[in-house]
């Protein structure tokens, strides 16, 4: 309580001018408030928005091209297309949907991983745990079992498309081989994935497989000069393959890995390359204006001995 | 024997066969689909041909075309529009597909009891079906290393400027019946092989047949050597070794020589190929002789698929060549 010192004038005026203030504070807050509700209607406008989004995202063309180039994510894209790419006929979407397929598997399969173990004992009944018990268990598994299916056609079909439409050739020649590598990565994905459940069918698949490594020429125990060299069924390519000459816990736990973290990661780094070489080959290859066989350049001789230099010219 | 709808259906509806069968459609459609464009723009490129005036005031595409529009346009909206939509289109189909159909589990890995047919995931079907006609280091390794380094070299040995970046059937006759050939024909085509027709041991059921596993195919396959009745015996004084001896080294000298025509003969109708129009001759001259030997050896390599796949199913030749250490 404050202290009454026999000053009632003065005690009174305190009063008055809080009142007073506490009127104008009542005002200038409704203000405020007001003014500031209308500001958020513009969130485009805060401090936040802008930390986050740094340009406008309106229809002018400038603005248009920052939206691309200012993300991180979307930068993968140049800021303008070949206005006949954007439909679906040239491209057929192969390439981007292999690549949203991919991001879906990684997605499906953190979430598996939570819920399994790559151990003989314990992976037959996880896949079992997560098709009975585990929320929503059995819709992941399925997920991933499928994308990784439609994953191996989507390349097949983005292979196909490259190839009709000849985009592999100059100067887009290594980023077809890129391709090729990382078609190859795709379907050792799926299979390294095939032996996980440690049922019948993947431990069979995955035997049939692996004993194709068993005849590898001069590295397997029943290849070509791999007697010669010194292999048996304990130190061949295969043995490596499966940590044993047989397909067991060590087996499981080596394709875990493969699958898991190996393999991802240089899909990883391969796809870096590949959508850095779309970008620095001169972008989409088409559709193209057609080229008559009137056109053709002559060669520049002296040609070299070896292969021609590409995409120097 | 009755036409057995039961067994196609079991194959077919085997939830780790659905792709299998999604892409019995999806390859034809987008090979008529490719090749509806390439025909598209081969009319195209005969008008351009037949008019000089043509050829440099006409628009090179099919696409429709207006002089006011602008050549490119922003990725946002008009690409990344589409590329949103098709992700939800994606997403909404593997959904829907997780929903209706469940993967496959079987009974815990078990060593002593042998699945019958024990086949590999679909897509390497291709390869398990190479396992007939060719030993497992051939099949199982040396053919996926070719396939693999083969497709890597595409872009090297192919030399025709024409048809970058647009599809075109006449402009590359030859590269796209040599790719159909090897993609359709000699890739999916034995994975349709591999799913459908083998059933148990590995065995030829044809569409309709059941599969039973307790039929026996009797060995009827020979090597050649023994159709042309290799003794060779006879040689075993002249070298003073047994007879064994001699017979195995009179086979192995044998076999060379059907290796030796066939090779000859692949490259003779390898090089008619490549040299048969004007065109291909143009083609042919812009090549380097490192690029020629490439493109020829794995042209005749490939060649040898399905020679050596005709030899087994319908002349029942097993070997061409045997020796002690390999067989082909």
């Amino acid at each position: 309580m404050p202290e009454e010192n026999g000053d009632g004038k003065s005690k009174t005026g305190i009063l008055e001018k809080a009142k007073d203030s506490a009127a104008a504070l009542r005002e200038t807050l409704t203000e405020k408030a007001k003014q500031q509700a209308t500001e958020l209607k513009e969130p485009e406008k805060t401090q936040l928005y802008r930390s986050i989004f740094r340009v406008k995202h309106d229809e002018e063309p400038r603005n248009r091209a920052l939206s691309v180039l200012s993300n991180v994510f979307f930068h993968l894209h140049p800021a303008k297309v070949n206005r006949d790419a954007t439909k679906y006929n040239f491209t057929w979407g192969m390439g981007g949907i292999t690549f949203y397929l991919f991001i879906v598997l990684t997605f499906t399969g953190v979430l598996l991983m939570f819920y399994y173990h790559p151990s003989k004992i314990q992976a037959f009944r996880d896949i079992l745990y997560l098709e009975n018990d585990v929320p929503f268990g059995k819709l992941l598994r399925n997920m991933h079992r499928w994308a990784a299916h439609l994953m191996i056609i989507a390349v097949w079909l983005h292979m196909f498309r490259v190839f009709m439409t000849g985009s592999y050739k100059r100067p887009r020649e290594f980023n077809w081989c890129v391709g090729v590598l990382l078609m190859v990565l795709t379907m050792l994905l799926s299979f390294t994935g095939y032996l996980l459940p440690d049922d019948q069918l993947g431990f069979w698949a995955v035997t049939v497989g692996t004993n194709m490594a068993r005849a590898t020429p001069l590295l397997g125990n029943e290849g070509p000069g791999g007697p010669q060299m010194g292999m048996t069924p304990y130190n061949d390519v295969r043995f490596a393959l499966l940590g044993g000459s047989i397909v067991d816990a060590n087996a499981l736990l080596r394709a875990y890995i493969w699958h898991c973290i190996a393999i991802p990661l240089i899909v990883a780094i391969f796809l870096g390359v590949h959508f850095w070489r779309v970008r620095k080959d001169g972008g989409i290859s088409g559709p193209a204006p057609v080229m008559l066989e009137s056109e053709i350049k002559e060669e520049r001789s002296p040609r070299p001995v070896i292969l021609r230099p590409s995409g120097m010219g | 024997m009755p036409f057995d709808w039961r067994q196609i259906w079991e194959v077919a509806s085997a939830p780790d066969n659905v792709p299998i069968v999604a892409l019995l459609f999806l390859a034809p459609f987008y090979m008529w689909y490719a090749l509806r464009q390439g025909i598209a723009n081969d009319k195209l490129i005969a008008i351009l041909e037949s008019d000089a005036q043509a050829a440099k005031t006409k628009y090179r595409k099919t696409q429709e075309w207006d002089p006011k529009w602008e050549r490119e346009v922003h990725t946002w909206p008009y690409l990344m529009r589409m590329e949103f939509l098709v992700a939800i289109l994606v997403t909404v189909l593997l959904m829907a597909w997780s929903l209706t159909l469940n993967a496959p589990l079987e009974e815990p890995a078990n060593p002593n009891v042998t699945m019958n047919p024990a086949k590999a995931p679909w897509y390497f079907l291709g390869l398990q079906e190479m396992l007939v006609y060719f030993d497992p280091w051939i099949a199982g390794v040396v053919m996926p290393t070719l396939i693999i380094v083969g497709l890597m070299v595409i872009p090297y040995i192919d030399s025709n400027p024409l048809g970058n970046g647009y599809y075109t059937y006449k402009q590359r006759r030859f590269s796209i019946w040599t790719f159909l050939v090897g993609f359709i024909g000699l890739w999916v085509l034995m994975i349709v092989i591999g799913t459908f027709i083998r059933g148990p041991g590995w065995m030829w059921f044809w569409p309709g047949q059941t599969w039973d596993a307790e039929r026996v195919d009797y060995a009827v396959n020979r090597n050649l050597d023994q159709i042309f009745g290799i003794d060779g015996s006879w040689l075993a004084p002249i070298f003073h070794t047994t007879k064994d001896q001699a017979a195995i080294w009179a086979r192995a000298i044998f076999g060379i020589f059907p290796l030796v025509i066939f090779f000859i003969v692949a490259a003779i109708l390898v090089h008619w190929v490549c040299t048969r129009t004007e065109f291909s001759k143009k083609i042919y001259k812009r090549m380097s002789l490192l690029q020629l030997v490439t493109m020829y050896t794995f042209l005749i390599l490939m060649l040898s698929l399905p020679i050596k796949i005709l030899l087994r199913l319908v002349f029942t030749i097993k070997y061409i060549w045997v020796t002690p250490w390999f067989s082909i």
